[in-house]
């Protein structure tokens, strides 16, 4: 296999990917059983992005995230049981029950939240990536949105401000095609979101979004730049998400053969065989990691379950601080 | 005690906590060495703290805010300027659904310490764009504080607590009020929030105000008292949280209570505080409650036009004679 990666960080991103398709598929099965209150917006399909971008951080670095951020939370290291028990608006929940599916955050990870407002995570990314600078620590900001984002404000205002302080920050554009059912070219006459990086001085570049290798190297060559002090990179990552927008989007506005396409480039699939081609690991080791995650989903699931709702009068508290 | 302006007793106010605390810093349009604030409230704050901390940014109000909630969140206290109040509508996804929502919606997990200051107001003739007062805006979205300062003492007091404290504080400051003189003491203090000053003591009727409209009611009651009506001015120096307490305790002496602010009339801060007099103080009140405010239109720009839209001394003091 063509990349310096280790074998045990190899698997590690393979476990990563599996962990969050399982929680998604399982989050769209609780969610036909009426289990899920209001809306969701998966992931599934997209997993190479948030894994190929995580696994180039630290700890100690942040990110922000979408509406769609269960995949962001995952690879990050936020545990599943607490995403899962935040998404049915449980007490037990990252944000006990108070921002659900749409707002997860946890900053023990250096998770800093999820905004349901598209674009109003950029200035924010940008905002922590300030404050590195101020606090003259190595830490970088990996920031998640998608091609919908790209044309609010705020992506020209962020990147711009980011570039003129050389802040490290990493600005990942989720482009699935789609801003909800308006397709890419209705909004935008350029091919590459990533072109808009020469705008504002910066590099960008545009990778496969379903090839975790391909998206790993971009960010580890954009945080190597930011951990330097040598400010920030837009990376554009080509990708598609398996279902609809949300909850109730059949998703018609799509043709059967680019949904077919893109199920054929599936990032999971294509990394497995690329793992069990260059003997990186066995069919036998894939079962068992698989094993693992899919009983660590299920007892995500059972905590949730199990889990009470918040008392009806937290409603009041946090408000402030 | 020594006699500053408003505007200095800002600027000292940002000094102190700067220099008292690291992780606070100044960013805004213009704020930095080479013009020093629209309203030069940062004036020789670049030359001390360096450019680094005292951020000239880009004209990009709602990244300006976002920069603050990112850096809040992070370890930081930033203290965002927008240049007018009315910009605070380009920023107003940033103010009112990220930084006041962040703590609550995380469910408690981040604390977002930053201020946002701006100046409010009408009476220089620059029209709709850079006249208006929407403090009830922002009194409207939980998760913020407001503050409105009338005086040297209480814009430096309530601006030290503001830095200090750990919730978001959208600061409100009134540009006719920069020049204005007042006394603050030698030593160090800060002013909690939620805490309204008695600006004047009186008897037979409850003026309440903020902002430069303090100093329109003070005024009045100067007038008023030449005729034999006394007249208790209560400053809320905060509307979020707002010292109902102190309104109500002033209205069970007086009786009667005028609301004076500077903003439209509409859904508007007098609005506010009548609501809470007649849901909380009713049985106090020997006559209607009045409101003096702007009428519900853009503030318009010839001088008398202007002039006939804010309320003043006159309107103020015929509304107090209807009800006493």
């Amino acid at each position: 296999m063509a990349t310096s990666l280790t074998r045990e960080k190899l698997v590690e991103m393979y476990r990563k990917m599996f962990e969050i398709r399982s929680f998604e598929e399982k989050v769209f099965e609780l969610y036909a059983q009426n289990l899920v209150p209001g809306t969701i917006h998966l992931y599934g399909g997209e997993e190479a992005v948030a894994v190929g971008v995580c696994s180039n951080l630290r700890k100690a670095d942040y990110i922000t995230s979408t509406h769609r951020g269960h995949g962001h939370c995952i690879a990050k290291g936020a545990e599943t049981k607490r995403i899962m028990a935040e998404i049915l608006g449980k007490q037990t929940g990252y944000c006990k029950g108070k921002g659900g599916s749409m707002h997860i955050a946890d900053f023990s990870v250096g998770m800093l939240g999820a905004t349901a407002v598209v674009g109003a995570g950029i200035p924010i990314a940008m905002g922590a990536g300030l404050s590195i600078k101020l606090r003259g620590t190595d830490q970088v900001v990996a920031c998640f949105f998608g091609d919908g984002a790209s044309n609010q404000g705020t992506f020209h205002e962020a990147i711009n401000m980011a570039a003129i302080w050389e802040l490290p920050v990493i600005f990942v554009c989720e482009n699935n095609l789609y801003a909800m059912g308006t397709r890419q070219s209705v909004v935008m006459l350029i091919e590459n979101i990533a072109d808009r990086a020469v705008a504002y001085g910066i590099s960008g570049v545009a990778v496969d979004g379903n090839d975790v290798l391909a998206v790993y190297e971009a960010a580890r060559k954009a945080v190597e730049r930011a951990r330097k002090g040598e400010g920030p990179t837009l990376i554009e990552c080509k990708t598609y998400r398996h279902k609809g927008h949300s909850r109730i989007d059949p998703a018609k506005y799509r043709s059967k053969e680019e949904v077919e396409e893109w199920l054929r480039k599936d990032p999971i699939r294509r990394f497995k065989e690329r793992l069990l081609h260059t003997n990186v690991i066995t069919e036998a080791e894939i079962q068992q990691i698989e094993k693992e995650i899919l009983t660590e989903i299920e007892e995500a699931v059972k905590f949730a379950m199990e889990s009470s709702y918040p008392a009806p009068k937290e409603a009041l508290e946090d408000v402030y601080t | 005690m020594r006699k500053v302006t408003y505007r200095d007793a800002l600027t000292e106010a940002l000094r102190e906590e700067m220099r008292r605390d690291s992780t606070v810093f100044l960013l805004g349009e213009d704020i930095g060495k080479y013009w020093e604030g629209a309203f030069k409230v940062t004036k020789g704050l670049a030359k001390e703290f360096g450019d680094e901390r005292v951020r000239d940014t880009p004209i990009s109000e709602s990244a300006i805010i976002g920069a603050a909630v990112g850096a809040a969140i992070t370890g930081m206290r930033p203290v965002a300027e927008i240049m007018f109040g009315d910009l605070t509508s380009l920023a107003m996804d940033q103010i009112a659904n990220q930084a006041a929502k962040i703590c609550y919606m995380f469910g408690g997990q981040v604390k977002v310490p930053l201020v946002i200051r701006t100046p409010f107001g009408a009476g220089v003739n620059i029209a709709a764009h850079h006249s208006q007062s929407l403090e009830a805006w922002f009194m409207h979205v939980p998760g913020l504080l407001v503050a409105v300062p009338s005086t040297p003492y209480d814009a430096k007091g309530l601006l030290k607590t503001a830095i200090r404290g750990n919730n978001p504080v959208f600061f409100c400051e009134h540009k006719l009020l920069y020049p204005l003189e007042g006394e603050i003491p030698e030593d160090e203090y800060t002013i909690p929030f939620g805490v309204a000053d008695v600006k004047r003591e009186g008897s037979d009727v409850t003026v309440v105000a903020t902002l430069y409209m303090v100093h329109k009611a003070l005024d009045a009651a100067e007038e008023l008292e030449a005729g034999g009506v006394s007249v208790e001015v209560v400053d809320p120096r905060t509307l979020v949280p707002l010292d109902k307490q102190a309104i109500i305790k002033s209205v069970e002496k007086t009786g009667k209570i005028v609301i004076v602010s500077e903003d439209c009339k509409t859904a508007g801060v007098s609005a506010e505080i009548a609501a809470v007099v007649a849901e909380e103080a009713i049985d106090y009140l020997d006559a209607p409650i009045k409101r003096v405010a702007e009428p519900d239109t853009p503030i318009p720009f010839s001088p008398p036009l202007e002039q006939h839209v804010i309320p003043n001394e006159k309107t103020i003091v015929n509304a107090v004679k209807e009800i006493v």
